[in-house]
């Protein structure tokens, strides 16, 4: 389930030109953003603005490729050019998808960041 | 910037909304030995820029506030900012994007997730530009005034020419080819260095501009490329001066049995056409008309007569009463049908 959620070799290719205390630190700092940012693109969307939805899910999409959270980028991504059309009143079914795919990829980097240790 | 810092750590700015991308760029750049501030935003970015100096920055394009089309539009319009560097950082997908960018001025560009091997050949390729432009400029200074350095800049280098009322001024040193052949050759240069020094301190310190030095003489323009009304006074003054530095230069020299030097100016007033001549890669300011060849016969005049500044009527019609000129009536010149009237400028001091 967790291999799913996350790309394990990007993961190491980021080690690799780094070190695993920078990649640990990397996933530290997208968990404390994550939920911010799925809390902005709901509350954007209670309020239908497009924009700052758009630019949610667009931090979210370059962040989950970053680590690896292939999947959740993608979605992220689909996310972000509904924003981007300026009609994200169909958004609410794929954020609620999101939250969830989001819950996998935090244990599935939990269990990497153990790894590391 | 010498040539020596040219490999060396810049500084650089790091603008993105999103930390994971400022550690990872952070990451890179560090390694590199860089100095990196952050901006969050936009905003951030352009007071940022406007309180320190920058060598290179890193630009997201999607940012709340003020987003990365409108740092580069700010940026474009501000001749303080725009020639700091901008590589644009983006996602693959914003392909479109980074065209946008890069034709509103951007430098390069990098995508997301940022590849570390890139990233670091594309900011040394970036600096090492930014640090020669930065070298060119210096040029431009060491042998402009700021004006003309500051047209220059600002008018991009465009080399079209326009009329100007100005006064030009040729001037050289009397006998320089038997003194090159009595001493050495470092001798000749050191002396001629001591020389330009002393005559670029009396031009540039008149609103003046050397724009030609050949061998042992130069030429030089008052009122432009920027505008001075008082450019006839202005360049009888620097004439002036540059006799009373080579008669204290001499006094020096003499006192090391050294080899002294006597120079002629001619100083002549018009309208004249000024602008940049040459090609886009190597070009300099100047004049060419009339007044510019009168000038030039009349350094050459000064020889005949043995008086050391000589000025033409315009010029002579344009100078306050607290400088004058002797009236040598009129002159025949190389080159011009009527003959001009010439007036020789009385020296401050006692001079040879």
């Amino acid at each position: 389930m967790a291999d799913n959620a996350v790309d394990r070799n990007t993961l190491e290719a980021l080690k690799s030109t780094t070190d695993g205390d920078f990649v640990s630190e990397l996933i530290d700092t997208f968990l404390d953003d994550a939920p911010t940012l799925l809390e902005t693109m709901a509350s954007a969307l209670a309020e239908n603005d497009s924009e700052r939805f758009r630019r949610a899910a667009h931090s979210l999409k370059s962040n989950a490729a970053t680590l690896g959270a292939l999947s959740l980028s993608e979605s992220s991504k689909e996310l972000e050019m509904m924003g981007k059309s300026g009609d994200i009143s169909a958004a609410s079914p794929k954020l609620d998808a999101l939250g969830k795919a989001y819950a996998k990829v935090v244990s599935a980097l939990e269990e990497y960041q153990d790894e590391l240790k | 910037m010498n040539s020596n810092s040219r490999m060396g750590p810049g500084r650089l700015l790091v603008v993105d909304d999103n930390k994971v991308n400022r550690l990872l760029l952070a990451r890179g750049l560090q390694e590199q030995g860089h100095a990196i501030t952050f901006a969050e935003n936009g905003v951030q970015a352009l007071e940022t820029m406007r309180r320190e100096p920058f060598d290179l920055v890193l630009l997201d394009i999607m940012m709340p506030e003020l987003d990365g089309y409108q740092v580069l539009q700010e940026l474009t319009s501000d001749t303080d900012l725009r020639d700091i560097p901008v590589i644009v950082v983006s996602a693959m997908d914003e392909i479109d994007s980074v065209v946008k960018c890069i034709e509103m001025g951007a430098e390069d560009y990098l995508s997301k997730p940022l590849n570390p091997v890139l990233l670091k050949a594309r900011i040394s390729a970036c600096l090492e530009k930014k640090w020669l432009r930065d070298q060119q400029r210096e040029l431009i200074r060491k042998f402009a005034t700021s004006e003309v350095a500051d047209e220059l800049l600002a008018s991009g280098f465009s080399l079209g020419g326009k009329y100007v009322e100005a006064t030009a001024m040729f001037s050289d040193i009397r006998s320089f080819t038997t003194i090159s052949e009595s001493q050495s050759p470092e001798d000749t240069i050191e002396l001629l260095n001591t020389y330009y020094t002393l005559m670029f301190d009396a031009i540039t310190g008149h609103d003046g501009i050397v724009n030609q030095i050949v061998g042992d003489g130069l030429m030089a323009i008052f009122g432009a490329p920027a505008p001075n009304p008082d450019h006839a006074e202005c360049a009888v003054k620097a004439a002036l001066e540059m006799v009373e530095l080579v008669d204290l230069f001499n006094h020096e020299q003499a006192g090391q049995n050294k080899i002294q030097l006597q120079i002629g100016v001619g100083v002549a007033t018009g309208q004249v056409i000024a602008g940049y001549t040459g090609t886009q890669n190597r070009a300099t300011y100047t004049c060419v008309g009339d007044a510019v060849n009168v000038a030039a016969r009349l350094e050459a005049h000064t020889k005949a007569i043995g008086h050391p500044i000589l000025i033409d009527e315009n010029t002579y019609a344009l100078i306050n009463s607290a400088l004058t000129g002797k009236d040598l009536g009129p002159v025949d010149i190389k080159g011009k049908k009527e003959k001009v009237r010439v007036f020789a400028v009385p020296l401050n001091h006692s001079s040879g």
